[in-house]
């Protein structure tokens, strides 16, 4: 259909003419597009002239005036709105990052509960599964909320189910080590045991190549993440000192704090996203074809390397996207965060926007941020697809 | 291959049979998919079974490797019983080898890597011996160029003759064919009943699955004929399609042979 | 060896201990050691943790009475339920009149119900939704057929939440259709644009379309322009649904077959006439199940509406829970929110995972032929 010649094309009314139909679409698109935005433009301007609020983003020097409830740097209410917006960030990644580990544990645990052959496992994990996906986000985190403050008892009575452990509805009170530089080396020795870790698995292949015989990489390289660290801190003279939270008044002092919020947040986000992760484990792992199974068996694979050589390498192409998504919803639903005091980035932006009026700048900033996250997520995404797809003709 | 006949391992006896299968039924359920099978099939035999579809026959050789569960009664395979116990099905499990209807192939794998993955992860043997014995058995079977390509690119006869490979590099004493053309287009149906011509000539013990009945006359030392669950009839090649004995095994042939 | 078929069809019966109770027992409970050791070990724990949770929520429950004798008892306080039932599912809609929320929520209910039928999927069907949400607009809203008329604001509770739900996916529905077909133009403008928007929205949580809607849309629309507040909040969950269903339609458009579109060309059909006779019926079977999937998924997040100051479901509850006078009965408010939405969202996923099976088998034989 697209015969260069000149004196066919000349003839057909632009309307019909498909190719210049689609130019004329896009023009008219664009055009409309670029009106409407002017529209709002205008409007945005009109209004926010209006009101006396100010436009750009100057707000972000200002003092906040406010305080934040917990933090990981140091912040007061004379600092900006912009370390207050920081503050938030780091809040948001302290609970996500956290979540996401322990999503996943559970998500896998879980998942792997479904798949077994014992019934009344597999039930229970089903159970824990609908239930935990069926009921609003928001609500299982009023529901932990109000289990952290409401069933806990208050300071002066504090639960102390350890030496060192206090639980209250203000928090969790720790004990944790006064610091030492044992504990440097002992992180240097953790470093270097997956480097050994590491190296021990290539010379095992290696081993493995030229011989035929396996050797128990898993095993030494957990007694070397365990090993290494014990024998450092032995040599550094196995210093024992904690700095333990004390009842002062009416606060404990020392050792670390753990908000109920955040508990509240965290066992929230960990229980409803490691639910969704269940089912994705479940689905990717049902999703290798038993012929598989069968013929990896059939060969005299024992159990342990079925799974290893052809049952994950396959459930794991299905399982990561859908995956990688959970992360980042993990993190896109830490924002309710919000709605029981904890102090991330959507709750102090808005407590911004309620300061400074500047609504369009706050809201762009929340979502450029979140932007940022989703990014991320797709790159990675895309490369791990491209790396691991199937090839065929 | 043939070496393996003169080799007395786990004190089988040369005349005695290799599988023997004493009066076994299985249920799925509450449905008597297996009833009351005995069957001996000695060293270097060649069994065809045949059958309408449901009759049991592919839960029949299933069980011969423990794919599926027996329930009652006895498989004995080169002397070892076979039971709950898992040492003993590993056991078993290297000395038969089985070719699928669907292939099976591993798809994340190259061809070479399919065949090497059992001598490598099961029979402990270094990496570069067993690509030698893998190549050895896809020359075999004519596949050998396709060694570095992955299973999605192969034809379905492709991909069958290489399953055939993958489970003779085992070097296995008895080959399962579960109804191994049934998925096959009519054009590649010759070239992997071919190999597993060949293989006959070489002296393997088989047991056939399947509704090549030109294959059976070409190959069988017996051709048994199963009809819901139990074996109706077994004979010689010549003297089952010739002389068929029972009502049922008249019917059958009539609806195959037309 | 000849087995001859004449002799006796014995019946043989499976052996005692493989059928009936005790088999599946076996062969669920304790099949292995290992599993014997769980089984052991759930038991255990289910007999510690069950009958002290029967206890609070059934036995030593109090179903009727003050706050005092709730608090004297050891047990669920579920007539903090019962006292607080109505504004927990109605919000501030007039006491006289909630039988119309009701019967909104029941005319609805019973539509879905009718819907679940795949025979009833014709065009009949879609009259009757029409009518539906007619009636219940009209019984909601009020003002004529002698109905007194309620404004909006006192909306509330179930009614909102389902609502708002609904409105949701309908909205949402041809807005992302044509975000999905803009998605697959050869337009370079358009397509740009689909997809900008469509991964702009998908990257961001919901409570930014919502706060952008309650606090933005103000500022975008020209002065004097007023739009409510649930109007707003209705659109920010429309414009936040659309792109997700866009790209469940995507995937229903990719489903189909080059060769239907090559079919209808070859009928001299126009894109139009293909999208509408062709191509949307058969990708519209395919996107129901992923449907009802992100309808479920609307109504859990209708209860961020809470965030925005309007009173769905879970804001009710929540307020019911500030009353001075019934102060922390919190778990019993939460498990009775907790079980409605636990009842509408399970419900709708089980129904979308049948469906799912039921279109996938029937599709089985064609889709095997086509991936030749």
């Amino acid at each position: 259909m697209s015969f260069k010649s000149n004196r066919i094309n000349s003839n057909v009314p632009v309307w019909n003419d498909p190719k210049k139909r689609i130019i004329l679409i896009q023009i008219g698109f664009l055009l409309l597009v670029t009106g409407i935005s002017l529209w709002l433009f205008y409007n945005i301007q009109h209004n926010l002239n209006k009101q006396a609020i100010a436009s750009g983003f100057n707000f972000l020097s200002n003092t906040a005036s406010f305080e934040i409830g917990e933090s990981l740097i140091e912040y007061s209410s004379t600092d900006s709105y912009g370390r207050a917006l920081l503050v938030g960030l780091l809040n948001t990644l302290k609970v996500s990052l956290i979540g996401m580990l322990l999503a996943v544990i559970i998500g896998i645990f879980v998942g792997i509960f479904r798949l077994s052959t014992n019934w009344l496992l597999s039930k229970l994990a089903g159970i824990f599964v609908e239930t935990l996906r069926n009921v609003p986000m928001l609500l299982q985190l009023f529901f932990w909320y109000a289990v952290v403050s409401e069933l806990l008892p208050k300071l002066r009575n504090a639960l102390n189910p350890m030496p060192g452990v206090f639980l209250s509805n203000r928090g969790l009170f720790l004990a944790v080590p006064h610091f030492h530089p044992v504990y440097a080396y002992m992180l240097l020795s953790l470093l270097l045991a997956g480097c050994g870790a590491w190296g021990l698995s290539r010379w095992a292949r290696n081993r493995q190549e030229r011989t035929g015989r396996t050797f128990p990489v898993l095993s030494c390289s957990l007694t070397l993440f365990v090993a290494l660290p014990l024998l450092v801190w032995t040599a550094g003279g196995a210093p024992l000192e904690m700095d333990v939270p004390r009842l002062q008044g009416f606060n404990f002092i020392g050792g670390m704090v753990v908000s109920p919020e955040y508990t509240a947040l965290l066992l929230g986000l960990v229980l409803y996203t490691g639910a969704f992760i269940a089912e994705i484990v479940r689905a990717g792992i049902q999703s290798v074809n038993i012929g598989q199974v069968e013929a990896a068996r059939a060969i005299g694979l024992k159990s342990s390397l079925v799974l290893r050589l052809v049952v994950l390498p396959q459930a794991l192409r299905v399982i990561v996207p859908p995956l990688t998504s959970q992360m980042l919803n993990l993190t896109k639903n830490s924002s309710l965060a919000i709605a029981i005091g904890y102090p991330e980035l959507v709750a102090v932006a808005n407590t911004t926007i309620n300061q400074t009026g500047q609504a369009i700048e706050g809201v762009a900033l929340m979502m450029v941020v979140y932007l940022f996250f989703s990014l991320l997520t797709s790159l990675f995404m895309n490369w791990y697809n491209k790396k691991i797809a199937l090839i065929e003709s | 291959m043939a070496d393996n006949a003169d080799k007395n391992v786990m004190g089988t006896h040369p005349d005695k049979p290799i599988i023997r299968i004493i009066d076994m039924h299985k249920w799925f359920d509450n449905f008597h998919v297996l009833n009351g099978i005995n069957l001996d099939v000695k060293r270097g035999e060649r069994i065809v079974i045949c059958g309408p579809s449901g009759s049991g026959k592919s839960t029949l050789i299933r069980c011969i490797n423990r794919l599926e569960e027996h329930h009652k009664g006895q498989v004995i395979v080169d002397g070892i019983e076979m039971t709950n116990d898992l040492k003993k099905i590993e056991k078993i499990r290297r000395e038969v080898g089985m070719v699928f209807q669907q292939f099976n192939l591993f798809p994340h794998l190259t061809i070479l890597e399919n065949v090497t993955l059992g001598p490598i992860w099961a029979k402990k043997l270094p990496k570069a011996e067993a690509e030698k014995q893998a190549m050895a058995y896809l020359e075999r079977v004519k596949v050998a160029e396709q060694a570095k390509k992955y299973p999605g690119q192969l034809s379905g006869g492709q991909q069958q003759r290489v399953a055939i490979a993958r489970s003779l590099c085992m070097q296995p004493k008895i080959m399962l064919f579960d109804e191994v053309t049934s998925a096959l287009d009519p054009e590649m149906v010759k070239e992997v009943l071919d190999v597993m011509i060949e293989l006959a000539r070489a002296g393997m013990t088989m047991i056939v699955v399947t509704h090549e009945m030109g294959f059976a006359k070409t190959v069988a030392h017996r051709v048994v004929f199963m009809d819901m669950g139990r074996i109706i009839e077994e004979n010689t090649p010549r003297e089952f399609f010739e002389h068929p004995r029972h009502e049922r095994t008249r019917l059958f042939l009539s609806q195959i042979l037309h | 060896m000849m087995a001859a078929a004449s002799e006796e069809e014995k019946i043989m019966e499976r052996p005692i201990t493989q059928i009936g109770v005790l088999g599946w027992i076996r062969a669920n409970l304790f099949n292995s050691p290992l599993n014997s050791i769980i089984t052991v070990g759930l038991l255990y724990f289910l007999w510690k943790v069950i009958p002290p949770f029967v206890n609070w929520f059934l036995i030593n429950s109090v179903w009727s009475g003050a706050p005092a004798q709730c608090r004297a008892a050891d047990g669920a306080c579920w007539a903090f339920i019962r006292e607080k039932i109505r504004f927990i599912l109605f919000g501030f809609f007039p006491y006289e009149d909630q039988w119309r929320p009701l019967t909104s929520v029941l005319i609805l209910v019973s539509i879905l119900i009718y819907s679940r039928n795949r025979r009833h999927w014709n065009r009949r069907l879609i009259y009757f939704w029409a009518l539906s949400l007619a009636a219940i607009l009209i019984l909601m809203m009020g003002g004529i057929l002698g109905l007194k008329p309620v404004s909006y604001e006192r909306w509330g509770g179930l009614p909102l939440t389902l609502f708002i739900s609904i409105g949701g996916i309908v909205g949402a529905y041809p807005l992302g259709i044509l975000l999905a077909l803009g998605r697959r133009s050869k337009m370079i403008a358009i397509k740009t644009f689909c997809i900008f928007y469509i991964e702009l929205i998908r990257g961001v949580p919901l409570i930014s379309v919502l706060f952008m809607s309650s606090v933005m849309f103000p500022l975008l629309l020209p002065e004097g322009f007023v739009v409510n507040k649930l109007l707003r909040a209705q659109a920010a969950i429309i414009l936040f649904t659309a792109p997700y269903i866009a790209e469940v339609v995507r995937g229903g458009l990719q489903a189909i077959p080059r060769g239907q579109y090559e079919a209808a060309a070859s009928l001299s059909l126009n894109y139009y006439q293909t999208l509408r006779r062709v191509v949307l019926p058969q990708a519209l079977k395919i996107i129901i199940p992923p449907t009802v999937n992100h309808f479920v998924g609307v109504v859990r997040d209708s209860s961020l509406l809470l965030i925005i100051a309007l009173l769905d479901l879970l804001n009710t509850t929540k307020t019911a829970l500030t009353d001075t006078r019934w102060l922390g009965f919190s778990t019993e408010a939460y498990i009775f929110a907790a079980l409605i939405y636990f009842i509408i969202c399970y419900s709708m996923a089980h129904y979308s995972r049948r469906l799912e099976r039921e279109l996938d088998t029937r599709e089985q034989g064609s889709k095997r032929r086509l991936d030749g």
